[in-house]
């Protein structure tokens, strides 16, 4: 866990008082709402369809039980119950009182959370991999960068009023599962040949109306520099990217314009300048933040305790633990996801009670800490492996334990036309339905790993252009109509998906999706052969040809 | 559906005029009398350009009841009762279309042994 100093908490407190007086001037009118809404805006309070919606960072998507209980305590007290995992690490809260926002907000304060930097034209709550400082696979614990980064970014007033706003993700991990490729920024921590420590830098991805695959413009960045090379790219960004058109305001349309290249080349030349200055960050300020995360204390565990191999005759947990848990740096201790997609349930939903329960099992078997991951579940990322049979039955006590993890019913989708004032299209309904006709785990599993992505509009909070399957709600005549693309990928091989061909009605989606799941399983080389792999393999002509032609 | 508040203004049929209320975002209704109701059944319901925008600007006079107002389609049925005209307001009249969560944990997830 990241531990916060006074700084943080004082500061946190008199932003939430600002907020109360902003929110009293309000009510009482002596604020217009075109005064207040971009005030609003900057502390994560948006205006729905029937309410007013808090959206609270989690960065780089950690977060201690007490701030978990804290979470469900607004749910219960302020809200109804319940609480929205997105795509970018955060919670949302949908029918909080603007009246009751700045007591919601200053109980939050307290546990050192709040909505500062998730929404607005700022640098984003950067995010980065759930499995941070526990897979093996990572070179460093990547939160360390992002909590640089935060430091730096929070309010740098070069930065609050960028043409558009701006996201930045990391993983520090050859694996990606912070999706940096579709970000404005993506940085990819590695090692050189003489094994120092640096990020590829990635550039101008996003999703949205015009997406794009991040390009790299620099294959390695020794990590002393990354917040002057970060400030060379913003200072490009805000001197060149358009603000005349909010359609063309993000980074990736002036990558896209000028070419990675000639956008390389402008960093470049900008970083020359400031790269030996002040932001040049000394091994003092590295240890320093670095040594705020502090690690659990791990014990000497054996990696294949008693407990787990008699656990493992248990055919149901057998199926939870090969789905739903992976190999932890630390012999002896594992890292477990929660999947938040009960079938037939919103994804990414959970209840205040299923959030204490959480965070009672954070305290009781994972050093009181819990993750929070872009595909909308919830992550222990230090358990010892022998206590995870006693998880298991507790998880599955508070509905925590559906063995979905990476299947077809492990949707993301945005909160669309349910929720969203700017939505076509009902999303969260359609993801339902979907699992609810793969609700059955072996036949998913038979599947194998499949991504579906739902949004309910163009803007593609639901990831759809990077969903295995993608599906995105427009609207024909006043119905709700979905485009279905194949092949788009959100990991370390991103890729968008390409259109399958015509939109089709509400109800008909469910059925094309099984279609496309049975075209799938017939057209695999082997039952090895992974959905991704199928369509990149053979194109979507041939799922085409088999799905259209049964509708 | 582009949000509606960034649409040209077309009359072709029954249209109110909706917001959602400042306090705690609800959703409201433009009544004949200049306020604001959570009853659609309240709705001031006119039929022509003009009319709607004499709603809309007598909406958007005072900012601290009710924000957002634009002109909403709606139904009228045949007892005269006032309906929704689209699925965007069927949802912010009836609610989301699913059941929202319960603060219950659900029965166990788990597939039977
Ligand atoms: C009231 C709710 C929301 C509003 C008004 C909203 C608005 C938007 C808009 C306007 C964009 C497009 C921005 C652009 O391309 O410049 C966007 C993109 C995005 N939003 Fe949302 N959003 C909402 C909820 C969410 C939720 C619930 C999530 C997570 C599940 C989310 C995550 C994202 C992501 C990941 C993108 C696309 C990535 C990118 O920025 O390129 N948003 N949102
Ligand atoms: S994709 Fe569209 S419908 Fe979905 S949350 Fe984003 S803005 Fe709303």
């Amino acid at each position: 866990m990241y531990v916060y100093d006074e700084f943080d908490r004082a500061f946190l407190a008199e932003r939430v008082a600002d907020f109360r007086d902003q929110v009293e001037r309000r009510l009482s009118g002596a604020l217009t709402e075109d005064e207040f809404k971009p005030l609003r805006l900057m502390n994560g309070v948006y205006l729905q369809l029937h309410a007013y919606m808090l959206r609270i960072a989690i960065p780089y998507g950690t977060l201690s039980s007490d701030q978990l209980r804290r979470m469900a305590h607004v749910a219960r007290v302020y809200d109804r119950g319940y609480g929205h995992f997105t795509t970018r690490q955060n919670i949302q809260f949908n029918w909080i009182k603007l009246e009751d926002l700045p007591q919601a907000m200053a109980d939050l304060g307290e546990v050192g959370v709040h909505g500062i930097q998730t929404s607005g034209n700022c640098i984003r709550n950067v995010t980065t991999d759930q499995w941070a400082g526990a897979t093996p696979e990572e070179f460093d614990d990547p939160r360390i960068w992002a909590e640089i980064l935060r430091q730096y970014s929070t309010f740098h007033p070069e930065f609050t009023y960028l043409p558009r706003k701006f996201k930045i993700a990391i993983t520090a991990a050859p694996k990606d599962r912070a999706a940096t490729k579709v970000h404005d920024v993506g940085l990819r921590l590695h090692r050189n040949e003489d094994g120092e420590l640096g990020f590829e830098v990635l550039v101008g991805g996003g999703l949205g109306r015009t997406p794009f695959v991040g390009k790299s413009i620099r294959p390695f960045l020794p990590v002393r520099h990354v917040l002057s090379y970060i400030e060379a790219i913003m200072r490009v960004y805000n001197q060149f990217g358009r603000r005349d058109n909010i359609y063309k305001a993000r980074i990736k349309i002036l990558v896209h314009e000028i070419g990675a290249e000639a956008f390389a080349e402008a960093v470049e030349a900008e970083w020359a300048n400031i790269r030996d200055g002040a932001l040049q960050l000394t091994d003092e300020i590295i240890d320093d933040i670095r040594a705020r995360f502090l690690y659990p204390d791990f014990a000497a565990l054996e990696d294949e305790p008693a407990e787990l191999t008699a656990a493992l005759e248990d055919p149901r947990f057998a199926t939870w633990y090969r789905n739903s848990v992976h190999k932890h740096k630390v012999p002896g201790y594992s890292i477990v996801t929660i999947s938040l997609k009960p079938v037939g349930a919103p994804p990414g939903d959970a209840t205040a009670d299923q959030m204490d329960a959480v965070a009672d099992l954070a305290d009781a078997y994972a050093f009181h800490e819990i993750r929070v991951g872009h595909e909308q579940n919830l992550c222990l990322p230090n358990v010892a492996t022998r206590d995870l049979p006693e998880l298991w039955r507790r998880l599955d006590a508070a509905g925590l334990a559906t063995p979905n993890v990476n299947h077809i019913s492990d949707i993301i989708a945005c909160p669309g036309l349910d929720y969203c004032a700017l939505a076509n299209a009902r999303a969260i309904p359609v993801a339902q339905e979907i699992s609810k006709r793969f609700a059955d785990l072996d036949r998913s599993r038979g599947i194998g790993r499949l991504h579906v992505n739902i949004s309910g509009c163009i803007n593609a909070c639901g990831h759809h252009h990077v969903g295995h399957i993608g599906i995105l709600g427009v609207e024909k005549n006043g119905q709700e109509f979905y485009q279905i693309t194949l092949g788009g990928r959100a990991d370390e091989h991103a890729q968008l998906g390409t259109l399958l061909g015509p939109a089709v009605s509400y109800d008909q989606v469910p059925g094309l999706i099984e279609d496309i799941v049975d075209a799938y399983l017939e057209l695999r080389s082997s039952p090895k052969e992974l959905f991704i792999d199928t369509v990149h393999r053979l194109g979507v002509e041939p799922f085409k040809e088999r799905v259209y032609a049964t509708h | 559906m582009a949000a509606p508040q960034q649409q040209k203004l077309k009359v072709n049929g029954p249209v109110a005029v909706t917001a959602n209320r400042l306090a705690d975002g609800a959703v409201v209704w433009r009544t004949a009398a200049g306020g604001w109701s959570t009853a659609l059944g309240d709705a001031a319901v006119v039929t022509t350009a003009p009319e709607a925008i004499a709603l809309l600007e007598g909406a958007h006079k005072r900012d601290t009841d009710a924000v957002g107002a634009y002109v909403a389609p709606v139904v009228l049925g045949e007892d005269g009762a006032i309906l929704p005209g689209n699925l965007r307001e069927r949802i912010r009249v009836n609610g989301v279309t699913f059941e929202l969560p319960a603060s219950e944990p659900p029965a166990s997830t788990l597939p039977a042994a």
